[in-house]
């Protein structure tokens, strides 16, 4: 009993201590000139459904839910969005040749048919982001359009 | 059987927060760069000293990398897909690109980030996303190809059901789909010869 007591505080010590570990914020003030909804001229339902079910993790501005102030939470949406924002950053998106263009298009299209992406565990808590049928056609409809007037 | 039953519940706790920490770590990619560069170097060695015959190793490496991919996605072997992925990623990070010309290395250097990113998405995926990605990739080997050359003769196949219609390369002039493998291993045409 003595030492299952020792462990209950050893935890409860780590859990506030880890609190104090900063994380970096994923938000940025300026708006990209390379953004994805900047360079092209995206409808606006479409334009609703990246910024909601999207752009959260892949860009550089992320709108954080309340549990980001507890550690170890704001570890996991740190690496989350570190990795979206690796395979695809919608700010950066005029930078990317438009070889790779057409290749994250095609991505982003499978992904969607796929119901793979917005990730369970982020429609779990974003109800709002959860894709309907209608969202989903206008979105790959949208990007098909626009992979096949990439040259 | 209280204190049993604290510390079952004591030690999850434990054992989610280790794990929670340690998987932050884990998924820091490793990088594969030291073994990357003494293949280089041994690649170098190998070939005559002329900067062609070097470039022309390099360039056959990532299409024999390619290849050994198609017939591990024709034999519907994922895990030798994800390793001929994994060796085609250092192959394409050993591409050395001095010797072309400006819009050469533009061009190529294009192909090698898209390229090596397929072929890195293949190295950790299942299956069906393994042909996803080496869609694209087949696209990335072709470009490159059509400026570095090739010594061996390459097919170019073609299979009109997959994905709207899908290209690939294949060393022999049988047809054998790696998009469909075992279900529908010869569907599909020579389109292209490329020497």
């Amino acid at each position: 009993m003595k030492v299952l007591k020792s462990i209950g505080w050893i935890l409860l010590i780590a859990f506030v201590v880890i609190q104090f570990i900063p994380t970096k914020r994923n938000q940025s003030d300026s708006v990209s000139k390379a953004d994805f909804l900047m360079v092209n001229t995206v409808p606006s339902s479409v334009r609703q459904t990246l910024q909601v079910s999207c752009y959260n993790c892949h860009s550089n501005n992320t709108d954080y839910p309340w549990y980001n102030k507890v550690q170890p939470a704001a570890w996991y949406l740190e690496h989350h969005i570190k990795e979206a924002k690796s395979e695809l950053n919608f700010n950066e998106w005029a930078d990317y040749s438009n070889r790779r263009k057409k290749s994250k298009l095609r991505s982003i299209i499978n992904q969607i048919e796929d119901d793979q992406m917005p990730l369970d565990s982020y429609t779990l808590i974003h109800r709002d982001a959860i894709l309907s049928e209608k969202n989903k056609m206008a979105l790959i409809g949208y990007m098909t359009a626009l992979r096949d007037s990439l040259k | 059987m209280k204190t049993r039953k604290t510390a079952i519940l004591t030690s999850a706790i434990a054992l989610t927060a280790v794990i929670t920490i340690s998987c932050k770590d884990g998924n820091k990619k490793e990088s594969a760069m030291p073994m990357s560069n003494e293949m280089h170097q041994e690649d170098v060695n190998e070939s005559d000293t002329s900067m062609d015959a070097t470039q022309g190793m390099e360039a056959k490496e990532i299409v024999n990398g390619y290849l050994s991919l198609k017939e591990a996605l024709v034999a519907d072997d994922s895990d030798r897909a994800a390793e001929a992925g994994g060796k085609l990623v250092t192959a394409f990070e050993n591409f050395d690109l001095s010797g072309y010309s400006d819009s050469e290395q533009k061009e190529l250097k294009d192909i090698i980030e898209n390229g090596s990113e397929q072929a890195e998405h293949i190295s950790d995926s299942p299956m069906k996303h393994q042909r996803e990605h080496f869609k694209t990739l087949s696209k990335d080997i072709t470009d490159m190809v059509a400026i570095t050359g090739t010594d061996k003769k390459l097919y170019e196949q073609f299979c009109p059901m997959y994905d709207g219609g899908s290209a690939w390369l294949s060393a022999s002039n049988e047809v054998r789909n790696p998009y469909y493998g075992s279900e529908m291993l010869t569907c599909g045409k020579v389109q292209r010869e490329i020497n």
